[in-house]
């Protein structure tokens, strides 16, 4: 039975016959898929003291508890409604926003939900085996968080499904189980949420970088005009925010053990020698995510984006920031890469969206990166991690197809093919990080060789508390 | 200026590949490779230039490939098979231009029902991917459709909700007439972008089958197998190549060996000469399949029809203001009708079936360009059998009627069937629907039929004599190029097809009426049109008044 006390909700789910009738139906899958497809090894005999949002205000969304995983009540939270919203941007800036999705935009508005919702499950079946190689209990239950969050994401999504989409939106809720990250037959969605995440440098750089690209998403979505999902998207924004701290932290303590052993060999720099993460294996990883999440914003010039836009569907971020908010004649000076060259041409803004929340969104990693590299400086070193250019290992857009050096130089296919693995991840690498990662760190207050304790623990807890202990 | 003639190494946006009796055609659209440096191919989306490959591709499979006997039309794009015709191109194009394109298209896919029906050349569409308008109707075109069920790929006609306009190639007609779809659920389909895919796509009919990703290319393979065992074409080669045309190029001609285009802009009208064939010709006795295959491309009937079919597609796209055309057969006669003759006989070789084939789709050609066509049957002319359908395809024919009774037309056994119109019917039932039991005796007369005959008989529309004669061609012809253009085209198609409906003139006549009715209103083409609106200023703004 579907229960408001099982599911903990702000959306009124006891009396709403439509939803309690879509979850009996799905909630049961749900479940037989986080079990299937989640964290591998840490489904019954592990108790986690994770996180429960019980509700939308702040004591109530920083609720902890210990829970089994299967257990954790996911639950359905829309952030409190503004009083008299008004559509924030293209053609019907200034008209009350929707309650109901315009039949016009059904399509498209279950394209958005559909894609974001994905990519939720997807980053869960990604990291599932990842609790095998925990550099910590600490790290452990970080990772158990941001999954039980993912999943919470997920519901978020088939809520508006379910909700607001009929039969449609609710196949395309089971749908949503039936994919699976690097199936070959039900892939996910987005290419890049088919590969495993198999290493603890891959799933901080994961939350570092591509979900800043989910901010990214929910930040623009939660300016929709379709208000319950501006709503849902901005509570999600709070929880997402834990993850990109989760990558960060998780980055930063990396460096500064890196900086603590390479201080040991004495500034050789060669801290593999003492089962360290060396600089550069940090920047490759940093290029491969970094490049990935630009692809996730989409191509440059995109007629997907122009219509998303000036049907109020996905603004920009922050669209508040902006002068202007209906931009119908307003360019964007676009470099374009013709015939080996840069040339910059001026595409409509609309059409140039993507490339809007990209800027912002590079904004956002190139300040994240400024807080790593002052550990560095912190230690004397003269060595800095930087963002690659963006036009460097693309697969979607107009760079896409054609080969660049970090910093944006044009590199033939046999040049590439020569040089790739100085800055990209190459099988060696892989198989040096997965021999570090080994043997997990399942003691209290112990933590990896690679990775620095955090300054401090979850909730106020000690660095040594049990986040997570196995049931007797 | 477009031109026709392509061949498969220098393709831009197909791949070519053989196994066996299995023949692989996969779409790989090259984005800058367009006609127009306006607007880029992306996710295999098409144009004219993609379009004529694919023709020329069709063509060489039948005739250089008697060995393949099944297709199978896919995409080497991962999960993209085809997102459709170019919507920055069709919003860039001319009217002209976007009825040209769509005409051209429709009968490509026209010929590859054609391969299916007369050639035993089958064609399975293999989807691995997203595969909208355009593209779904290229699947349409083929016998069957094999869809991947990725969860994600679908097939969708999404013209009428993202563009206000229509599937411009058959894909509705195809939907209800060909695939049997119900009519409630193709009215669903039609107006949903997302479209439909997986079991939902099967139930409907939409598809015939579906397969996971990891089973897609084995049960392509098998399917593509069954498939090829039904046709009845040879089990090895050799073909014969189609080699260039080599036209004579010039501004006021394009000249081939057997046919000739003189245009006389000026007059917006052109001459399009055909003609017979010249030299010692075979006999029907020396003229079996052997002969036949070793003259190759260069055996008159299909190198004339070849030349004439060049032409037309270069009068529809590149002479848009030539609105009258007069046409001639010259030459001899009796060569024709013995060629006639020979590919009557041996119409069940493989390589005399094709021939006869095309020819009957250069004459569909005819009836479909969109021209004022008079035939002018002078003293020395050829019109006779295969040729005779020249005159029969013309909207009037003028017989000049000589003292000496040596201006003659004739008829042959390919006036009795094997060229027929998109109707099903030959251009000699369309002709007399009225008196279809003159028809018979027409085709047993002994001999030629002079000026006075065929008048009589109803074979020509006038026979003016030689104290006429000038005076009232020419002044039919400059008649003719003063009325409106728009007048013409609706009353030439609407006079040619007289008749039954068939799916290919529905195709033609109602489908693209309709299509090009709403490409010329402001729905879809003006400023605030769906086609202007799509992917730039936002939503189109409509005049809600339906009629």
């Amino acid at each position: 039975m579907i229960s408001a006390e099982k599911i903990p909700n702000n959306v009124n789910l006891s009396s709403n016959k439509r939803l309690q009738r879509a979850l009996e139906h799905w909630q049961p899958k749900y479940i037989q898929w986080w079990r299937d497809m989640g964290p591998q090894g840490f489904q019954d005999h592990h108790q986690v003291y994770v996180r429960t949002a019980v509700s939308v205000d702040p004591e109530g969304w920083a609720h902890f508890e210990y829970v089994k995983l299967p257990e954790y009540r996911w639950g359905i939270f829309l952030a409190d409604p503004v009083h008299d919203r008004r559509i924030g941007f293209g053609d019907f800036f200034g008209q009350p926003v929707w309650q109901e999705v315009p039949g016009e935009f059904r399509n498209q508005l279950r394209r958005l939900i559909v894609t974001q919702g994905d990519t939720e499950p997807a980053s869960v079946e990604q990291q599932r085996l990842l609790g095998q190689r925990c550099p910590s209990l600490y790290d452990l239950r970080n990772l158990f968080q941001v999954n039980v969050e993912e999943g919470r994401h997920l519901w978020a999504m088939v809520y508006l499904l379910h909700s607001y989409f009929g039969r449609d939106g609710r196949d395309e809720a089971e749908e949503l189980l039936e994919r699976q990250s690097g199936n070959r037959d039900k892939p996910r969605i987005l290419q890049a949420f088919n590969e495993p995440i198999d290493n603890w440098l891959d799933f901080f750089m994961f939350t570092m970088f591509t979900d800043r690209d989910g901010k990214s998403q929910l930040m623009s979505l939660s300016e929709s005009s379709l208000d319950p999902l501006a709503r849902t998207t901005r509570f999600m924004l709070t929880e997402e925010a834990h993850h990109m701290f989760v990558g960060e932290t998780g980055v930063a303590r990396i460096l500064e053990r890196t900086c603590q052993l390479m201080k040991e060999a004495g500034y050789s720099g060669d801290v593999r020698k003492l089962g360290g993460i060396d600089l550069p294996m940090i920047q490759k990883h940093l290029n491969q995510w970094f490049s990935l999440s630009l692809d996730l914003h989409g191509s440059e010039v995109s007629s997907n984006a122009a219509s998303y836009f000036a049907n109020g569907l996905k603004g920009r971020a922050k669209e508040d920031t902006f002068g202007e908010h209906v931009v119908k004649d307003a360019v964007y000076n676009m470099e374009f890469f013709e015939g080996g060259k840069a040339v910059t041409k001026d595409i409509l803004m609309r059409n140039a969206m993507n490339e809007v929340l990209r800027d912002w969104y590079v904004g956002d990693c190139a300040a994240g990166v400024e807080r790593w590299n002052r550990i560095l400086e912190s230690y004397g070193f003269s060595e800095r991690l930087r963002l690659p250019d963006r036009k460097f290992n693309r697969g979607i857009g107009m760079y896409a197809g054609f080969h660049f050096d970090p910093n944006g130089v044009p590199l033939s296919d046999e040049m590439w093919e020569r040089r790739k693995y100085e800055w990209l991840p190459s099988a060696a690498d892989t198989e040096y990080l997965l021999s570090i990662m080994a043997t997990p760190v399942f003691e209290p207050g112990k933590f990896a060789n690679y990775i620095a304790p955090p300054r401090r623990g979850i909730n106020q807890q000690p660095i040594d508390f049990e986040y997570v202990r196995t049931e007797q | 200026m477009i031109t026709f003639e392509t061949r498969p190494d220098t393709y831009h946006h197909w791949k070519l590949t053989f196994d066996g009796p299995v023949a692989t055609l996969s779409m790989d659209v090259r984005e800058d490779a367009g006609l127009s440096s306006e607007y880029r191919l992306k996710l295999n989306s098409y144009d004219l230039a993609v379009d004529i490959e694919l023709a020329d591709a069709l063509q060489r499979l039948r005739f250089e490939h008697p060995e393949v006997h099944a297709v199978i039309v896919t995409s080497l794009k991962e999960r993209i098979f085809c997102a459709g015709a170019n919507i920055m191109m069709l919003r860039g194009s001319s009217h002209g231009a976007k009825v040209n394109f769509c005409k051209f298209t429709n009968e490509t896919r026209l010929a590859m029902e054609d391969a299916s029906a007369h050639s035993g050349l089958k064609f399975l569409a293999a989807l691995n991917g997203i595969c909208a308008g355009g593209g779904y109707e290229l699947a349409l075109a083929c016998d069957e459709i094999l869809l991947v069920d990725d969860g994600n790929s679908a097939v969708s006609l999404p013209e009428a909700p993202l563009l206000g306009v229509l599937p411009g190639t058959g894909g509705l007609t195809r939907l209800v007439d060909k695939r049997r779809v119900r009519r409630d659920l193709a009215d669903f389909f039609s107006t949903l972008v997302e479209g439909v895919k997986g079991k939902r796509a099967v139930d409907w009919r939409l598809v015939d089958a579906v397969a996971p990703t990891s089973r897609f290319k084995d049960a392509v393979q098998s399917r593509a197998r069954e498939l090829a065992a039904t046709s009845d074409r040879p089990a090895s080669g050799p073909g014969i190549a189609l080699k260039p045309l080599n036209p004579t190029v010039t501004d006021s001609a394009v000249t081939y060996s057997a046919v000739a285009l003189a245009l006389h802009r000026d007059k917006r009208t052109a001459e399009l000469t055909v003609h017979a064939p010249s030299g010692p010709q075979p006999t029907s006795s020396t003229m079996g399949p052997a002969e036949i295959l070793a003259a190759g491309d260069q055996f008159w009937a299909l190198r004339a029809f070849r030349e004439l079919d060049d032409a037309l597609l270069r009068l529809r796209v590149n002479e848009p203001e030539i609105g009258t055309v007069v046409i001639r057969a010259d030459g001899d006669r009796d060569a024709v009708l013995a060629i006639d003759r020979a590919l009557v006989a041996h119409q069940t070789h493989w390589l005399v079936r094709e021939i006869i084939h095309f020819m009957k789709r250069t004459l569909k050609r005819l009836d479909l360009t969109a021209r004022s066509f008079f035939a002018f049957i002078e003293p020395g002319s050829a019109f006779a059998g295969s040729l005779f359908e020249l005159a029969l395809a013309a909207d009037r024919s003028y017989m000049f009627h000589d003292d000496q009774e040596e201006n003659v037309v004739a008829l042959s056994p390919m006036n009795a069937g094997p060229l027929p119109m998109s109707n099903g019917l030959t251009r000699l039932q369309t002709r007399f629907l009225e008196r279809a039991d003159t028809i018979a005796g027409l085709l047993a007369h002994e001999g030629p039929f002079n000026a006075g005959d065929a008048e009589n008989a109803g074979l020509v529309t006038f026979a003016p004599d030689e104290i006429d004669w000038d005076d009232e061609v020419r002044l039919a012809v400059e008649a003719r190029a003063t009325f409106s253009p728009d007048a013409m085209t609706g009353l030439e198609a609407n006079l040619r097809f007289a008749g039954p409906e068939t799916m290919e003139t529905k195709i033609f006549g109602r489908l693209t009426a309709w299509q090009n009715w709403i490409f010329q209103r402001p729905n879809a083409v003006g400023a605030k049109g769906a086609l202007q609106a799509y992917g730039q200023q936002g939503r189109p703004e409509f005049d809600w008044k339906r009629t």
